[in-house]
């Protein structure tokens, strides 16, 4: 029965997404005032009814409805209750119910939260908002319903993956698909932007929380998907380049761009088209994401449906939207004025670069994506683009823009002196280069560009201290007053301050990791011991394991440095039922300066096992550059300037500066 | 400057950092793809020894033996063409007989593959759809029901 009442709420919300479609934008263009509000009362009412169709679905999961075919399909009830609701969204329908969730969120949080919003102007984005719903609406009630029964209910579900069931990947697709989703409200603003024909300061600055909140979730989102492969999968990397890893990467490359050309249309008012133009590809990468993932042309964990009607289905969402919007913008985009000048040698200069760079490296990750499939549809040779092509295409792009990125901040707006950034960066270049040449001369093997990347990293982690240090008067003026001047920045630039390092730390962490990644696979019978790194691991032998729903075997390992122990730890093959799925559970142990790895394999003969021993370098430096990025986007969600709500449009610029 | 000269140079510089991308990716797909073929495919293609490829089958029934510390080697078939494959390294979780399998590494001049790595998709529902392709071409795999060899 609430099965029932979840989908009857799901086509009301398809009702009220089509009028939230139809009448705002109606009432923007006759300038009705009642059509227009409308819009809001129709965004709440949609998340209203969407949140009783999931609670629907997240009741027959917590219950073990199994005559939900859904449910039958994947889950159990043996599973323990994160996973049942993990389960939720583990699976192809019930993913994309969790989509359509996340946006009703993100429509309605326009509605509540844009009250100071122009109203023609958030009737037409609460209409865009509309329109995409009804399209996801759509493809959910006729290609991907999550609520279909079974006639002949099983007695026991078929069970999520096992790999899926774990802490980080539970919750890797809601704050990936928030990110992905928080785009498309960037995504209206562009268009209804479009539709009113004016882009000015205060559109960049309603549109920038939203862009950082998507980009803050994407970047986490990623994040944790990224640890969980790293180990979860036991293969030993961290990211791999693989199509679906692509899909959330592209678009965070455009929301980063984006999240920088906007703060040029709010300070300046220069690049507008240009960043309606970001806002829209943003939003266009996301749903060629969700079609790579998906629509079944590609196999990995991701690609639950293999049905090719849902392919084209969202082919065809995202060619009326792609299409819709790039149509719209070549007509309407030329009779937007353009904003102020600028020397290239300049903030604004500097942002543009930093625009080119990160769109080159993202059309360069999108045609190593693409290429394989659409190769493959013209020719029918099969190829792979692995690890090197983007190593060769988007680690040289990379470069420029680290080498760039401490002179951003500290460029001065309109034109800036070359001479000044040398007086205020010369001290972060010394300190890079002795970090590069510390590094060359440690380390006698390995290629000689892993040095150079390392004092990249390294200047971009001083160079975003250094920033901090000149807008506080460091050397300059007593200690109190820079605290006081700290405590006085505003969010944002504590934001920057630290989204700029954690990226220093994360391009350390990496090049240091594949580099200088030692790696042993042997055979192992209880008390052999193994030198590694400076590390000494000793197996104690292994054990029995049962678990909840899973089978299995621990082997036990001792780690030492020198004579001091660090740690005992557990490698794990888990069987889990139904089915004897087998998994991996890394035998890990975690420090600031590296990682040791431990990952069981088969029984060569009794009493032998094969064993993968990896001694990674720096790897916790990801997470933790990654998390740093994470935070310094949250800090700057919560500026004052940027908090929803605050920014009003100016009427009439009532003071202005003599000229 | 004026707005002609900062277009231009926003221009020079958006073009220069295209070609500059244009290049690179050019240059890495030429180096850097590597061909999927099958047993038979490479067999019919007389792949030279050392060309960089990957292999996608199924894991013949009753063919793998361990060689010794952490080498083994098993037999990948497509059901016309069998080849011999040899891996030294540790084999994912998903790796058994009569299941999917792709390995990359390059044909030896004793006709024996030599894997670097491989292959065993995630979900053992499906197997990597490379292969379920291959496979069906050649009608051994039908959809739904898995390999019926």
């Amino acid at each position: 029965m609430i099965v029932e009442l979840g989908h009857f709420a799901l086509v009301l919300a398809l009702a009220v997404a089509i009028w939230q479609t139809v009448v705002p934008l109606y009432g923007a263009h006759r300038n009705v005032q009642s059509w227009m509000a409308s819009g809001t009362t129709a965004a709440l009412l949609q998340l209203a009814l969407v949140a009783m169709a999931f609670a629907a679905l997240l009741n027959a999961y917590l219950t073990s409805d199994f005559s939900v075919m859904n449910v039958a399909n994947n889950s159990h009830s043996l599973k323990p209750l994160i996973y049942k609701i993990s389960g939720v969204w583990g699976n192809h329908e019930g993913s994309m119910l969790l989509w359509l969730l996340i946006l009703a969120l993100f429509g309605a949080s326009v509605a509540a939260f844009g009250g100071h919003l122009p109203q023609s102007l958030k009737a037409r984005v609460l209409s865009v908002q509309g329109s995409i719903s009804v399209a996801f609406l759509l493809f959910v009630l006729l290609a991907s319903n999550p609520f279909l029964r079974l006639a002949d209910p099983p007695v026991e579900g078929a069970g999520l993956n096992p790999i899926l069931q774990d802490p980080a990947l539970a919750f890797h697709p809601p704050f990936l698909y928030a990110g992905y989703v928080g785009l498309s409200i960037s995504f209206s603003f562009a268009v209804a932007a479009l539709l009113e024909g004016k882009v000015d300061a205060a559109w960049a600055r309603w549109v920038r929380p939203w862009t950082l909140l998507s980009w803050s979730m994407l970047t986490i989102g990623i994040t944790m998907g990224s640890w969980w492969a790293y180990y979860e999968l036991g293969w030993g990397g961290f990211w791999f380049w693989d199509p679906v890893e692509n899909a959330s990467f592209m678009p965070w490359l455009v929301a980063t761009a984006l999240l920088h050309s906007a703060i040029v249309v709010e300070k300046r008012g220069a690049l507008k088209i240009w960043t309606i133009l970001l806002a829209i590809l943003a939003f266009s990468l996301s749903l060629l994401g969700t079609f790579i993932v998906r629509s079944g042309i590609l196999t990995s964990v991701h690609a639950f449906a293999v049905d090719p009607a849902r392919g084209l289905f969202i082919l065809i969402i995202l060619g009326v939207f792609v299409g819709g919007s790039l149509t719209l913008f070549a007509v309407r985009a030329p009779g937007l004025k353009t904003g102020a000048l600028f020397a290239p040698v300049s903030r604004e200069g500097g942002l543009v670069m930093n625009n080119i760079l990160l769109c080159s490296a993202c059309a360069a990750v999108l045609i190593g994506t693409l290429y394989p499939l659409a190769l493959e549809s013209v020719t029918g040779e099969k190829i792979s683009v692995g690890p090197p092509f983007f190593n060769y295409t988007f680690g040289p792009m990379m470069l420029p823009l680290l080498l760039l990125m401490p002179l951003g901040p500290i460029l001065t707006w309109k034109r800036a002196e070359p001479k000044g950034l040398v007086q205020k960066l010369w001290l972060v270049a010394i300190l890079a280069c002795a970090v590069g040449l510390a590094v060359m001369v440690a380390t006698q093997r390995g290629p000689w560009l892993a040095p150079f990347g390392i004092a990249l990293g390294a200047w971009a982690v001083f160079g975003s201290i250094r920033e901090m240090a000149l807008r506080t008067g460091v050397g300059n003026v007593s200690w109190s007053t820079v605290w006081a001047r700290f405590k006085g920045l505003p969010r944002s630039s504590y934001g920057t301050t630290l989204a700029h390092g954690g990226m220093g730390l994360l391009i350390m962490g990496v090049i240091i990791l594949s580099v200088w990644k030692e790696e042993r696979i042997l055979t192992m019978k209880q008390d052999d011991r193994l030198e590694i790194a400076g590390y000494t691991i000793t197996y104690l032998g292994e054990q029995a394991l049962k678990g909840a729903n899973f089978d299995g075997l621990s082997g036990k390992f001792r780690v030492e440095q020198g004579d001091r122990e660090i740690a005992n730890v557990l490698s794990e093959k888990r069987f889990f039922r139904p089915g004897n799925t087998p998994t991996t559970e890394v035998g890990l142990v975690q420090g600031m300066m590296g990682d040791v790895y431990i990952v069981m394999g088969d029984e060569s003969s009794p009493g032998l096992r094969s064993v993968r021993i990896t001694y990674n370098p720096m790897a916790s430096w990801i997470w933790l550059g990654a998390a740093i990025m994470f935070f310094g986007g949250l800090l700057s969600l919560t500026d004052r300037r940027l908090r929803i709500g605050v920014p009003k449009r100016a009427a009439v610029p009532v003071l202005q500066a003599a000229e | 400057m004026t707005r002609k000269q900062t277009r231009l140079t926003i221009i020079l510089a958006a073009l220069a950092a295209a070609s500059v991308a244009v290049g690179l990716i050019l240059f890495a797909i030429r180096d850097t793809i590597v061909f999927f073929y099958t047993p038979s495919e490479i067999a019919e293609k007389s792949i030279k020894p050392g060309t960089r490829v990957r292999l996608g089958g199924l894991v013949e029934k009753g063919s793998i033996s361990k060689l010794g510390g952490t080498k083994t080697q098993f037999v990948v078939t497509d059901t016309e063409v069998t080849l011999k494959v040899v891996f030294d390294g540790q084999l994912p979780d998903l790796f058994r007989e009569g299941q999917g399998v792709v390995a990359e590494g390059s044909p030896g001049a004793d006709g024996i593959f030599v894997a670097d790595s491989v292959l065993a998709k995630h979900d053992e529902k499906y197997m990597p759809k490379d292969v379920a392709d291959k496979l069906k071409e050649k009608g051994v795999w039908q959809e739904g029901k898995g390999a019926t060899p």
